[in-house]
C-alpha cells in the first residue's frame, strides 16, 4: 500500500476560497474609502469601515465559538468573558498610552484612579506600557482562566447545561467583579477616552481603515490555523470526543486534556477578537461580560451553522449587520427578533444557513478531504 | 552523530511524520503463570445496593471466556470496574502478576492494552469508517502531537487488515453513522483490533444482529482467542454455547458457578436460580 504521508497545507482549498473572498471584501472597501469621494456610488464611509471591522472581530470571536461548540460540542454561554478581557487588556494599554492628557493631566495615573484618589498603580497595571506585554496579556489572560476553568470543570466530567450554566455564571461574576470601583478596572464606566495605539491617532480615518485591515488579517490567520487543526489528527479526536466521549476514553484518550486545550485555544482566539474590539468602537466597560452578550455569539454561530468554521464567520456578520439595521429603526424590538430568529433557525434550519447550501454533502467535517491525508483511494476494488 | 531530535527536527522540516521506535512507553506485562487477569475479592456499592460482592476471577491468557448473568448480576459492573470506570470499594485488580489496574484512569488502562466494546455499539458517527479505525490505533495519544501525526505505512496495512477483517473493506469512505446496525459492531470490534489489544472485554456483541451476523461473530471472536484473549458478556445463550469453552455465572455480585457450558448448566445452584429461563 501506499507509504506516502502527503504534506497537509495550511492553504488548502476551503482556507484559499475563504481568505481569498475576505480579502476581496477588504480590498473593494478600502479602495472604495480612500478613492472614491463622497458622492460616489462606490464611496465607503470610514464609519462603514469601522462598522465592518467590528463585524469581523464578531467573526473571530464566532470561530471560537464554533471550535469550542460546534467541533467539541460544549455550549460555551461565558465567551464573551474571554472577549471583554483580551478587550480590557487591549484597553489597559490604550489608557497607558494617554499619559498626561488625561482629564487630570497625571502622567502617572489614569483619570479613573485620580478621581478615586489613588496614589500610585495597581500592580497589575503594570508593564502595560509595553504592546508586546499587552499582546501577550489579550491571549494568556482569556487562556489562563478558560485554562483554570477548564481544569475544574472537564476534569470532574462536567457536561452539558451543567457546564453551560457555569459558564454563564463565570462571565456574571466577572461582570459583577468589574463592576466595582476597586477592583481597579474604571468600574462602571470602564475603559474609554483612548488617543492613540502605537502613535497612531484612533480618531484618524487612516488609523481606521488600518485597524480595519488588521482584524481581516488576523481573521485569516486565525481561519488558516483552526482550519489546520481540524484537519489534523487533533481534530479528528476533538469530533470524536463530540460524538462519544466515553469511547474516546476508552480508546486511550485522555478527553479532558484535549477538551482543556480546545478551551483554551478557544478562549485566546476571543481573546484577540475583543482586544481587535476595543480600539475601534474607544471604549471597553463591564457591560461586555453581560450574560446576554454570550449568548448572542450562540445564536451568530447557530444562525450561520456549526462546525464549519465559515458559517460562524457568516452568521456572525449577518447577524449584526441585521442588529445594526433593526436598532436604528426599532431600537426595543431588536431582541424579540433575535429569540425569534434562534428559535426559527433551531426548528428549521438545524445547520444554519450553510445547511441549506450542503444537504448533498455526506462529508460534513472533512469537506476537502483531497488537501488531508485521504482515507483509502484504492479500496473499492479490495474487496 | 545524529541523534533521534535530528530525525524529527528533519521530518517536520520535509512536512513528513517520524515514528518514534517506541512510540508508547508500556509497562511489561508479566504473564508468567499464564493468568492475564486477576480480580480479587472485589466490591463494589451504589448507594446502599452491593453491585460486586467479594467477588473472585481469574481469566488466562489466550482465553476465550463468557460472563452470564440476570440484569444486575454485576457483568457490567465488573467490566466497569476493570476499565477503570468505576472504582472499586475494595478489592484488587491485577493485569499479569505486576501491573495493579486500580486507581488508573480509563485512557491509562486503555493504553495499557485493554479494548471494550460497549452494549450499544459506539462509534464516531461523523467520521468515516477508515477514521474510525485510524482514531482507534495504538499511537501516541496525546494532544500537541496530535496536531502533526501522520499515519505510517505499517498503520494503513495494518487499518486494512482490519477492514477486510471486519468485512467493511468496501465501506472504509462511508461515514460511520451511515452503517448498519450489525456493521456499527463490528466496526467497534475493529476499533479494538486495530490497536490489538492483549485483552478484549466485550459486551453484548450479538444483540440486535441477524442470525447470519451473529454466527459470522462467533466466527470472529473464536477466530482472535489465542492471540488475544477475549472476554464476552452474553445474554444469548445458543451464542454463548457456540462460542464458549470457559463460561462464568455471576449471581448477585459474586461467582455462582464456573466451568464449560454443560457443566455449568448442569449445576444444581445455576439451576435453582435460572429455573424456567435455562429450560433447554
Amino acid at each position: 500500500m501506499t507509504t506516502i504521508t502527503q504534506r497537509r497545507s495550511l492553504l488548502s482549498s476551503n482556507v484559499r476560497n475563504f481568505i481569498g473572498l475576505l480579502f476581496l471584501v477588504t480590498a473593494l472597501a478600502t479602495i472604495g474609502n480612500t478613492m472614491f469621494a463622497e458622492g460616489s456610488i462606490f464611496y465607503v464611509s470610514t464609519y462603514t469601515i469601522t462598522l465592518l471591522g467590528k463585524y469581523l472581530t464578531f467573526a473571530i470571536l464566532a470561530l471560537a465559538v464554533d471550535l469550542i461548540w460546534g467541533y467539541c460540542g460544549i455550549l460555551s454561554l461565558g465567551h464573551g468573558a474571554f472577549f471583554a478581557l483580551g478587550g480590557y487588556a487591549m484597553g489597559m494599554y490604550l489608557m497607558r498610552q494617554i499619559g498626561d492628557r488625561g482629564v487630570y493631566g497625571n502622567a502617572e495615573l489614569p483619570d479613573f484612579m485620580v478621581f478615586l484618589n489613588w496614589q500610585e498603580l495597581p500592580w497589575f497595571w503594570s508593564g502595560f506600557d509595553s504592546f508586546g506585554f499587552a499582546l501577550l496579556m489579550m491571549m494568556f489572560v482569556p487562556g489562563l482562566l478558560a485554562f483554570v476553568f477548564g481544569m475544574l470543570a472537564f476534569r470532574s466530567r462536567v457536561t452539558g447545561v451543567y457546564l453551560s450554566i457555569m459558564t454563564q455564571a463565570l462571565t456574571y461574576a466577572l461582570m459583577l467583579a468589574f463592576f466595582r470601583n476597586e477592583m481597579g478596572f474604571g468600574g462602571n464606566n470602564g475603559l474609554t477616552d483612548f488617543k492613540e495605539l502605537l502613535g497612531f491617532d484612533l480618531q484618524a480615518d487612516s488609523t481606521r481603515l488600518g485597524l480595519f485591515i488588521a482584524t481581516s488579517v488576523v481573521l485569516a490567520v486565525a481561519y488558516g490555523i483552526s482550519h489546520f487543526v481540524m484537519a489534523s489528527r487533533l481534530g479528528r479526536v476533538i469530533i470524536a470526543i463530540r460524538d462519544g466521549e466515553a469511547r474516546a476514553r476508552f480508546l486511550g484518550y485522555r478527553t479532558d486534556h484535549y477538551k482543556v486545550w480546545l478551551f483554551v485555544f478557544s478562549a485566546a482566539l476571543a481573546g484577540i477578537a475583543g482586544a481587535l474590539y476595543v480600539p475601534q468602537v474607544g471604549i471597553i466597560n463591564p457591560g461586555e461580560f453581560s450574560p446576554l452578550n454570550s449568548i448572542e455569539i450562540v445564536v451568530w454561530v447557530a444562525v450561520g451553522g456549526r462546525g464549519t468554521l465559515y458559517g460562524a464567520v457568516i452568521g456572525a456578520i449577518l447577524v449584526n449587520y441585521l442588529k445594526t439595521r433593526f436598532t436604528a429603526i426599532m431600537p426595543e424590538a431588536w431582541l424579540f427578533g433575535l429569540g425569534a430568529l434562534f428559535v426559527a433557525v433551531t426548528l428549521f434550519m438545524p445547520n444554519g444557513i450553510v445547511g441549506l447550501f450542503r444537504r448533498e454533502k455526506s462529508d460534513d467535517n472533512n469537506d476537502d478531504g483531497s488537501d488531508t491525508t485521504p482515507p483509502l483511494t484504492t479500496t473499492a476494488e479490495a474487496s | 552523530m545524529e541523534t533521534t531530535l535530528h530525525k524529527v527536527r528533519r521530518a517536520i522540516l520535509a512536512g513528513t511524520s517520524y515514528e518514534l521506535d517506541e512510540p508508547v512507553f508500556t509497562p511489561k506485562l508479566d504473564v508468567s503463570h499464564e493468568v492475564l487477569l486477576y480480580v480479587e475479592g472485589l466490591n463494589v456499592s451504589f448507594d446502599g445496593f452491593q453491585a460486586l460482592n467479594d467477588l473472585n476471577l481469574y481469566i488466562n491468557d489466550g482465553e476465550l471466556r463468557c460472563l452470564i448473568g440476570a440484569n444486575g448480576a454485576g457483568k457490567t459492573t465488573l467490566m466497569d470496574c476493570i476499565t477503570g470506570k468505576t472504582m472499586p470499594d475494595s478489592g484488587d485488580i491485577y493485569f499479569g502478576q505486576t501491573l495493579d489496574l486500580v486507581g488508573r484512569s480509563e485512557a491509562e488502562i486503555a493504553r495499557l492494552g485493554i479494548g471494550r466494546k460497549f452494549q450499544k455499539p459506539t462509534v464516531f458517527e461523523a467520521h468515516t469508517v477508515f477514521y474510525n479505525l485510524e482514531l482507534a490505533l495504538k499511537s501516541d495519544k496525546a494532544v500537541w502531537p496530535a496536531l502533526r501525526l501522520q499515519l505510517s505505512g505499517e498503520q494503513r496495512d495494518r487499518i486494512e487488515e482490519v477492514l477486510s477483517i471486519i468485512g467493511l473493506t468496501a465501506n472504509a469512505n462511508m461515514l460511520a453513522g451511515s452503517l448498519s446496525h450489525g456493521q456499527k459492531q463490528w466496526l467497534e470490534i475493529g476499533m479494538l483490533l486495530v490497536a490489538s489489544p492483549r485483552l478484549l472485554l466485550v459486551d453484548e456483541p450479538v444483540a440486535g444482529m441477524t442470525a447470519q451476523e451473529t454466527e459470522r461473530t462467533a466466527e470472529l471472536l473464536t477466530s482472535l482467542a489465542g492471540d488475544h484473549t477475549v472476554v464476552v458478556v452474553e445474554h444469548d445463550m445458543e451464542f454463548v454455547r457456540s462460542i464458549a469453552r470457559t463460561v462464568t455465572v455471576l449471581h448477585q455480585g459474586s461467582v455462582l458457578a464456573e466451568g464449560s457450558m454443560d457443566a455449568v448448566q448442569n449445576n444444581a445452584d445455576v439451576r435453582k436460580v435460572y429455573l424456567g429461563e435455562e429450560a433447554a
